[in-house]
């Protein structure tokens, strides 16, 4: 194969291993030109990015207009940021989901000022086993404001969730922040496919972690946790904003790939009764948002993969994000940060790696779509 | 090398072939009737006459004595001559004439009334699928998914795939989705060169996937391709579309 075509890759980690190898022979002065010379040529081939996570929007200077009209600034506006999807594998298999991790937690720690919490949005692990699940714990104790954990499929299906619980404590819960009444859902049970087929926990972990594979059942918050949103919804009123976490989308977008939760619509009535009610959600790794009723939708980005569009249900209102580079391991691929306004709406922050951040407004998506209109993809999907 | 012995067996195979001729020749030639003969009919005015295959229709080139060669231009109007004639006595029978090329300047048909003529039906081209039964295009149909799912296997499987950070192909490309197939070939920047979709599996394969290229040949990477262009079913080919 001495003939093989050679990717800009392929090359890079060549000429890297070389420089490697002769590093080791180095004595200190020559290693120091090396130095010298290697940052050179990285900022010469514009490999630094430009930016790192910026601020662009200064949201804490003065209320904006559409909460000054609302008249309610009882409320301290903050901000709270996320880490979602990392789907961790063992350390000794893979780097790359680390190093994307790392690189999240990173980010939400150099965030000045630093957010109130930081929401992690399930999928810690890839397939959901102990030494993933404690080399997530590890990694997210790196983070220097609170962190509040949510489950995602990859994280449960192994044992159905007993190392999770037992290293994170209740997968759903429910707290008062700042005025606002915040739920975490578990919303990624699945009824039993695994017993009549006679699979084994490893099986079964590896077929919902499988997107594609149609032999799991679909997502569901299921009839006793809906018992427990309405018992902890019961003595809120209906004023006070709402802000619930749940790893699947809370409505239906595209079956075949779970990007589903088959109960949507129960959920969906426990909180119509709400004015303002502001949905989080993980699993489906690309800018993605909705607007169904009074709930705002907002997708999180994953530090893993970008998952496709599907080739079906997107919302309308969802702008795409440009076309993932699959050069780059980084692109479309992110973290981000939620700005919860003194009315108790939510602005959100895509803080996409190597590009530009894009802001989604409550008001685009309350106006259904008539103002604050984010920027146009120039590449969206094929 | 046994060069010799095989020379030996061809020869006595080769005369034990002579000897059955000489034995049956004559017993053929009794049991069967004289072969058919085209018995041309001489020529009336000194010229030469040409006989179509069916045995029965002539025609005399008046100007070609016998012994001479025809020009080209005279040979074709003697086919022409001899097919109106034939068409002349068979006016029943159907006939399609072969488009001429756009470019081709269209020459005096002689054949032009065939397309007058309604078309035969009940009639069979002898194409070769025609021969083909309903179970060969269900057996090549089988064959064609058995291949598209052992595609689909190692696309899911990152062991299979030759993968080594337990990263596989549908953890990016859920159904085969962004593959885009469709729109190879393509320049591809970061390759410096037009990729086919093989390309790109392979890039796959050695940079996310960190396993080995696979040969264009492999089994492997033909399955793959075959799910990969399988999943797009009906997408028109846009080849070079960025």
């Amino acid at each position: 194969m001495a003939a093989r075509h050679k990717s800009v890759e392929t090359k890079f980690m060549e000429e890297r291993d070389r420089v490697l190898r002769a590093l080791r022979n180095l004595d200190r002065r020559s290693f120091i030109k090396v130095v010298a010379a290697t940052a050179g040529a990285v900022i010469a081939k514009g490999l630094m990015p430009p930016h790192s996570f910026q601020l662009v929007t200064i949201a804490n200077a003065a209320p904006d207009k559409a909460s000054a009209a609302s008249g309610m600034n009882g409320q301290p506006p903050f901000t709270f940021a996320y880490i979602s999807d990392t789907h961790l594998y063992e350390r000794t298999l893979n780097q790359r989901f680390i190093r994307a991790a790392l690189k999240a937690v990173e980010d939400v720690n150099a965030l000045d000022p630093q957010p109130d919490f930081v929401l992690f949005g399930g999928d810690l692990a890839q397939l959901g086993t102990p030494q993933q699940l404690e080399l997530g714990r590890e990694i997210l104790k790196e983070v220097k404001a609170p962190v509040k954990m949510m489950v995602g499929e990859h994280d449960w299906f192994l044992d159905l969730g007993e190392k999770w619980q037992e290293l994170f404590g209740p997968p759903n819960y429910s707290f008062d922040w700042k005025g606002v009444h915040v739920v975490v859902l578990m919303s990624v049970h699945e009824k039993d496919f695994w017993t009549a087929r006679r699979m084994t926990p490893e099986e079964r972990m590896a077929t919902v972690a499988g997107l594609d594979n149609g032999v799991q059942s679909r997502f569901e918050v299921g009839e006793p946790q809906r018992e427990w949103l309405k018992n902890d919804l019961a003595k809120v009123s209906s004023s006070t904003p709402i802000l619930v976490f749940s790893h699947s989308p809370l409505y239906k977008y595209y079956y075949n790939w779970n990007f589903w939760t088959d109960d949507a619509d129960q959920v969906q009535a426990i909180l119509r009764r709400f004015d303002k009610v502001t949905v989080i959600h993980g699993h489906t790794h690309q800018m993605l948002f909705n607007q169904i009723g009074n709930i705002s939708f907002y997708g999180m980005l994953s530090t893993a993969w970008p998952w496709p569009y599907a080739p079906q249900g997107l919302p309308a209102l969802t702008i795409q994000m440009n076309r993932a580079d699959p050069f780059d391991q980084f692109d479309a691929c992110g973290d981000g940060r939620m700005e919860v306004r003194a009315d108790g709406l939510v602005d959100k922050i895509y803080n996409l790696w190597d590009r530009n951040p894009v802001t989604v407004k409550a008001d685009y998506l309350r106006s259904r779509g008539k103002i604050d209109r984010p920027p146009a993809p120039q590449f969206a999907s094929y | 090398m046994s060069f010799k012995p095989n020379q030996t067996v061809g020869a006595a195979t080769a005369a034990a072939a002579i000897l059955s001729a000489i034995v049956i020749l004559p017993a053929a030639l009794r049991a069967q009737q004289a072969p058919p003969a085209h018995p041309v009919p001489p020529p009336k005015n000194g010229g030469t006459v040409v006989m179509l295959c069916d045995g029965k229709t002539s025609i005399e080139i008046k100007s070609l004595k016998p012994g001479e060669q025809p020009t080209e231009s005279q040979g074709r109007e003697v086919a022409n001559e001899l097919m109106a004639e034939w068409r002349k006595e068979h006016p029943d029978e159907h006939w399609q004439m072969a488009q001429a090329d756009a470019g081709a300047k269209p020459h005096a048909d002689p054949m032009s009334q065939a397309s007058k003529s309604p078309p035969a039906t009940g009639q069979q081209q002898g194409d070769t699928y025609a021969s083909f039964t309903s179970r060969d295009y269900k057996v090549w149909q089988a064959e064609t998914q058995k291949f598209v799912d052992e595609g689909k296997r190692i696309f899911h499987d990152w062991k299979a795939l030759g993968g080594t950070i337990g990263v596989s192909c549908d953890m990016c490309h859920p159904d085969g989705a962004n593959t885009h197939p469709e729109t190879y070939p393509k320049y591809q920047v970061q390759l410096q060169r037009v990729a086919l979709l093989r390309d790109m599996i392979d890039w796959c394969i050695e940079n996310p996937v960190k396993g080995k290229t696979l040969d264009p040949n492999d089994p492997k990477l033909r399955a793959l391709e075959a799910y990969i262009y399988a999943q797009r079913k009906g997408v028109p080919l846009d080849y070079g579309k960025h």
